[in-house]
């Protein structure tokens, strides 16, 4: 079981930089061929400063350090248990290939199903760029599935 | 402006069969690097037979749906739930419908699903109309 008191719990705040080489990747690995996501000059042509992040990117931005599933490790969640149950996006402002945002992650909730054998964990996440503006807040749900493998 | 209309389904977004190398692309692309999507002999361990992909790649594609259809700026909400494993060989079609339309913007249904018709990702949008 996951450690209810965790529920509340705020990460410190990380700061990252929105690089365009890995927008123009994350464009090709979804298939996206709307050149203003590739091509800076087509992106300022629709009235853009630089590579828009596409909608889902900014959950990925989450993933950005060094060990991405360390939060895991700190609720002692085994990383082949979980599912991506689910993913909230509230979008204010749009952020741009070159802009530096600050994430802040907080455990907002932690219950389970099923007499505990399924587990979920909902994660806020918030982001704001490098003048303060809030351009997202996230809701992910994480389902930690004590299911039966293999070798017991 | 979008031309609109309540019942309107989105031009989809067609992909697949979804492929191992397109899973690697997305896992590096993502920085989503957990090996139950790319790495075989992980994803039998732990249970779930083989490889399968990211629920954030359907969703994804679901917002390609979105911005083909309006600029970017103008989607204020965007939520689903993951409600079936897409896998290797599978071919993914997203869409969306509009739902209903007030006070300047259009509430959307939005849901992807295979090639046997089974919804794998399913959720809404709220769109702001210019």
């Amino acid at each position: 079981m996951i450690n209810r008191d965790f529920i509340g719990y705020t990460f410190p705040p990380r700061e990252l930089d929105v690089e365009k080489g890995r927008l123009r990747f994350f464009a090709k690995a979804i298939g996206q061929t709307d050149p203003i996501y590739g091509d800076e000059e087509a992106a300022k042509a629709a009235g853009h400063r630089s590579l828009p992040v596409p909608p889902t990117f900014l959950w990925c931005l989450r993933q950005e350090k060094p060990d991405p599933y360390d939060y895991l490790e700190f609720l002692n969640i085994d990383l082949a248990e979980v599912l991506h149950g689910g993913q909230k996006f509230k979008y204010h402002n749009l952020c741009y290939a070159g802009d530096r945002l600050t994430l802040v992650e907080k455990i907002a909730n932690i219950y389970d199903k099923k007499d505990g054998q399924l587990e979920f964990l909902e994660e806020e996440l918030t982001v704001t760029n490098q003048d303060g503006l809030l351009i997202a807040e996230l809701l992910t749900t994480i389902v930690v599935q004590h299911r039966e493998k293999p070798n017991g | 402006m979008v031309e609109i209309s309540i019942g309107q389904v989105l031009e989809p977004v067609i992909v697949g069969p979804i492929t191992r190398h397109m899973l690697a692309l997305y896992c590096g692309a993502s920085g989503d690097h957990n090996p139950i999507h790319v790495d075989s002999d992980f994803a039998k361990a732990a249970g779930m037979g083989d490889v399968f992909a990211h629920g954030m790649l359907s969703m994804a594609f679901l917002g390609r749906v979105l911005t083909d259809w309006v600029p970017q700026e103008n989607i204020r909400e965007f939520e689903v739930r993951f409600t079936a494993i897409v896998r290797v060989g599978d071919v993914v079609t997203a869409t969306g419908k509009v739902m209903s339309v007030a006070n300047g913007s259009a509430e959307l249904e939005m849901h992807a699903s295979n090639q046997n018709g089974e919804v794998v990702i399913k959720g809404r949008a709220s769109v702001v109309l210019d």
